[in-house]
């Protein structure tokens, strides 16, 4: 059984380590929107799914944050990606099957992947 | 309507924190004699009025920019309310909001609670600068997890460092299965 002490062992561990990661505009931040309407379609499992891959990849210069209603609900689960420099991405429709493809070939190879974005659904 | 009550306290959450909340408690009481299920979210945010307390029950009220229907709370509601139960809503102005719905588990159009686990997770991980705290009970068995507590133990360490969501997740799932088996209940 877990104990709180155990974050006394962590303390430790993680001590000088602590800012590491440095808030600079050299991230990529990946949005996830989580408002009622994405709740209900399922944003919190991409969410989720999302930020413990990036933790366990350890994926340094990504990002996982959440915002609310992005105005296209008929879409959600939206995810959004902004790399520094380059245009805004928006995934629509996400589950965590495709957030892990999106995960695998954009934020980590660089490749879009065009199937899933907002431009090539029909509207 | 939301497929999951945790859902419901999720979105709820949400607007304690956009009502700037830095504190949050989220109770959920299992009563399995009564077969009632009862999801508390209380917080410190700005509160409100008794008219907007009286519109937020509105599906055409809402504090969102980018359409004009607001439907966290009706969902809640109704999620309540069409298993027999009901949903209670106290507010002031600079003090904060408490929202709680009540559930009768034995109705068949009652929701599961779904993974309340996930739900305070995500609110703590993603929040870390508001403390939270959680309470789950099943009768007399309970739990909680208070993240000023925490904080306590990890001096500076933030409660979103990967050691820290880890160990948060495995704590809530652990110790819900604890209170479950100890009270006997099963979802």
């Amino acid at each position: 059984m877990k104990s709180l002490e155990e974050l006394r062992a962590i303390r430790e561990k993680m001590q000088g380590q602590v800012g590491l990661r440095a808030e600079d505009d050299n991230n990529t931040r990946v949005v996830v929107g989580m408002a009622t309407c994405g709740i209900a379609s399922g944003a919190r499992p991409v969410l989720n799914y999302l930020a413990n891959e990036v933790q366990t990849r350890g994926l340094k210069d990504v990002i996982v944050t959440q915002t609310g209603c992005i105005g296209l609900c008929q879409y959600e689960p939206i995810v959004e990606v902004y790399a520094p420099g380059k245009e805004k991405i928006t995934y629509v429709k996400v589950n965590p099957e495709k957030a892990a493809e999106i995960l695998e070939q954009h934020l980590v190879r660089g490749q879009l992947v065009d199937k899933y974005m907002l431009q090539s659904t029909n509207l | 309507m939301l497929p999951e009550i945790s859902l419901n306290v999720l979105d709820i959450t949400q607007n304690s924190i956009s009502a700037e909340a830095d504190f949050i408690e989220i109770i959920i009481s299992i009563n399995s004699v009564e077969h009632t299920l009862k999801a508390t979210i209380k917080d410190n945010g700005r509160g409100m009025d008794e008219e907007t307390v009286k519109t937020v029950i509105d599906p055409f009220y809402t504090t969102r920019t980018t359409r004009k229907v607001g439907l966290g709370v009706p969902f809640f509601k109704q999620a309540a309310e069409c298993t027999g139960g009901f949903l209670e809503l106290e507010s002031e102005v600079g003090k904060g909001t408490m929202i709680s719905a009540t559930f009768h588990t034995d109705n068949i159009d009652c929701m599961p609670l779904g993974d309340i686990n996930s739900t305070v997770y995500s609110l703590i991980t993603f929040n870390p600068q508001i403390d939270f705290y959680y309470e789950y009970s099943v009768d007399e068995h309970l739990f909680d997890l208070d993240t000023r507590q925490m904080r306590e133990l990890l001096g500076g360490v933030s409660l979103d460092a990967p050691e820290v969501a880890s160990f948060i997740r495995e704590y809530l799932i652990e110790n819900e299965a604890d209170v479950n088996s100890k009270a006997g209940y099963s979802i």
